[in-house]
């Protein structure tokens, strides 16, 4: 908006004043959280005094400091949540490879063809896409337990592709449609076939979309917890079900805060994505929106 | 491109939805009519020195076959869609005839699993999705009117809530709320009852999941209007200032009417995921106050029994709720479709 007026006193104090409360909102839960993290369960969890987690007196009572590293400790190797790290590790790299080689060609076929049936899959694709993942959870069990697939990392991985692709697709598409058609056609023009056109002109200028789309896929997948809690087996939970386990275990036995390091330890990762691509989500975001 | 290219480059795309979404919606709806075997019981007689009596046993051989001859199990029609636990016909005409208000009527729908469930899941989708697409436009007209330095700063704080886990964004937000919490204590030092607990009220725990969902998505609306933001055209706010409209009627009269498809592109989204709302009732850990369609189905699945066909007969309902929800888009889509072509 053009400032050509100075905006009001009021409307100023006010509009700071909203940035500064949603800052806190945003912000303070993950600060709280990484703090606490520290301390132990008396502290962060306090009954007399909510100070009693900044300045943490019963960590210094059991562990002689104000912060102690028990909570890491005890979540990632007492209870091995570095196994579900790995896990995590590997489902991500190959759900976001897989799904981005299969949508990258499906995307540019799409927006490549302009027969009527190109509508209908974007459509049954929005369908898929708003369809609770959860529901085909029930379809693939029977299945799973049939064949002696259950619990293994392989069948997460070919599953989250598969919900991927619905929205891979969507954004590829629109990203292809981006890229001017003429490029390619000049390109079959020169004597190419489609897939060396697609190999030597689209391929060169498509990163951009790709590495934004590859950034929603990991995200996908990495805080997936409706199909990796009922597909994986207990060994090979990945982070966000071991999580959720860590609940129903440790909280019995008073042991919240390896749950507490383990929340603020797979959080740590996201922090350093949106850090390093917040240009690449902010786009991605948007994109189906200018589209749409 | 040509249809064979075009058929080749989507195959395996096309493999995964179809193996992994399509037959997965289909199976589902058949392991719904379907209920599985009873075991096959065979009655003999064992006579001894004082007597006889009569002794049934699990036939497993005949239990194995008749499995292995009709492995969907024994067809039971709408039998299960009837029952307690979902649509519940019985119970819900003789509420009907029993109760004399609505007001009464309803508490008795509440008692039942589907109801309450669908209940929870309504509130909060037609509750979260308007409240998080004024905060997130508040929000982005906040945002703009920053030093170009603070935006970026806003922009990445302002990402957290969004990208985070939605398991470990609620858990963060359960630990402070809870009693011992920090939210918790400022609560209770506010209202001034020292034994309030969010964790024991329907009510509270209601407003805490609402506020989580707004939190969580709020941010994804800020992002997409900012962005609408910047596209704003600035003759029509210029010749709207220069006719005197007062700020509020340029964001009346110009902004919002420039941003409206944004909104409708945010509420689509964001009705389809939060008619799924499901982590943050395992995160507060809330199924005694709230519990949402998809948290029945993983409620079913889970645990020892693994109740296959309940779960696949509520995962049948809630797609038919995604479709209501979601047929004034297509069919506002297929008309746009039949309009260009």
């Amino acid at each position: 908006m053009a400032p050509s007026r100075r905006k009001p006193l009021a409307l100023r104090l006010f509009l700071y004043g909203f940035i500064i409360v949603w800052f806190i909102a945003a912000a303070f839960p993950f600060a709280w959280t990484l703090w606490g993290s520290f301390k132990v369960e008396l502290d962060f969890f306090s009954i007399n005094n909510w100070t009693d987690a900044l300045t943490g007196p019963r960590t210094e009572a059991v562990h002689g400091g104000a912060f102690t590293g028990a909570g890491y400790r005890g979540a990632w190797i007492q209870e091995e949540f570095w196994r579900s790290v790995l896990n995590t590790g590997l489902v991500c790299i190959f759900v976001v490879c897989t799904s981005l080689t299969i949508g990258t060609l499906g995307g540019y076929a799409l927006s490549r063809s302009n027969y009527k049936y190109v509508f209908w899959l974007l459509i049954t694709a929005l369908i898929f896409r708003a369809i609770p993942q959860i529901t085909l959870v029930s379809g693939y069990l029977p299945v799973f337990f049939d064949w002696n697939v259950w619990g293994f990392l392989p069948t997460a991985i070919i599953v989250l592709v598969a919900i991927n692709q619905p929205f891979t697709l969507w954004m590829l598409h629109s990203f292809f449609e981006s890229i001017p058609k003429e490029l390619d056609e000049s390109a079959k023009v020169d004597g190419c076939t489609q897939f060396q056109a697609f190999r030597q002109v689209i391929i060169p200028v498509m990163w951009p979309g790709v590495i934004t789309t590859g950034l929603f896929s990991f995200l996908l997948a990495y805080n997936d917890f409706a199909v990796t809690t009922m597909v994986l087996a207990e060994q090979n939970r990945t982070m966000v079900p071991a999580i959720a386990a860590f609940l129903g275990t440790t909280q019995t036995e008073g042991n919240v805060m390896f749950a507490v390091a383990a929340v603020v330890s797979a959080t740590a990762p996201l922090f350093v994505l949106v850090m390093f691509f917040q240009r690449q989500i902010v786009s991605g975001l948007t994109a189906g929106a200018v589209k749409g | 491109m040509k249809h064979r290219t075009f058929f080749w480059s989507f195959l395996p795309t096309a493999l995964a939805m179809l193996f992994f979404i399509a037959f997965p919606i289909a199976s589902v709806v058949l392991q719904s009519v379907f209920v599985p075997h009873e075991a096959v019981f065979t009655e003999s007689e064992n006579c001894g020195p004082f007597g006889c009596k009569k002794i049934t046993t699990v036939d497993l051989e005949a239990t194995e076959d008749l499995r292995a001859e009709k492995p969907w199990g024994r067809f039971s029609g709408l039998e299960i869609y009837k029952d307690r636990g979902h649509l519940a016909f019985t119970e819900v005409s003789e509420a009907w005839k029993s109760s004399e208000s609505f007001g009464a009527f309803f508490s008795e729908l509440g008692n039942l699993p589907f109801y309450r469930a669908m209940a929870f899941t309504l509130v909060y989708t037609f509750t979260v999705t308007p409240s998080l697409i004024v905060l997130g436009f508040i929000i982005a007209l906040a945002v703009n009117s920053l030093h170009a330095r603070l935006k970026g700063l806003m922009i990445f704080f302002s990402l957290l809530p969004m990208i985070v886990t939605p398991l470990i964004g609620s858990l963060i937000l359960f630990w402070m709320i809870d009693s011992r919490g920090i939210l918790g204590s400022a609560l209770q030092w506010l209202s001034g009852d020292p034994d309030l607990s969010l964790k024991a009220s329907t009510p509270l725990m209601w407003i805490s999941l609402i506020v989580y969902g707004i939190w969580h998505s709020a941010p994804f609306a800020f992002v997409v209007f900012y962005a609408g933001l910047q596209t704003v055209p600035q003759d029509t706010l210029e010749s709207a200032q220069i006719d005197g409209a007062s700020r509020w009627e340029q964001v009346r009269y110009v902004v919002i009417p420039h941003l409206m498809p944004l909104v409708s592109f945010v509420a689509l989204i964001q009705l389809m995921d939060n008619f799924r709302v499901f982590e943050p009732i395992v995160g507060f850990n809330a199924e005694a106050h709230a519990t949402s369609l998809s948290w029945i189905i993983y409620n079913d699945l889970g645990g020892e029994t693994r109740q296959l066909s309940a779960a696949a007969t509520t995962s049948v309902l809630t797609i038919i709720g995604v479709a209501i929800l979601l047929s004034p888009v297509l069919v506002r889509t297929w008309r746009d479709f039949k309009g260009r072509t």
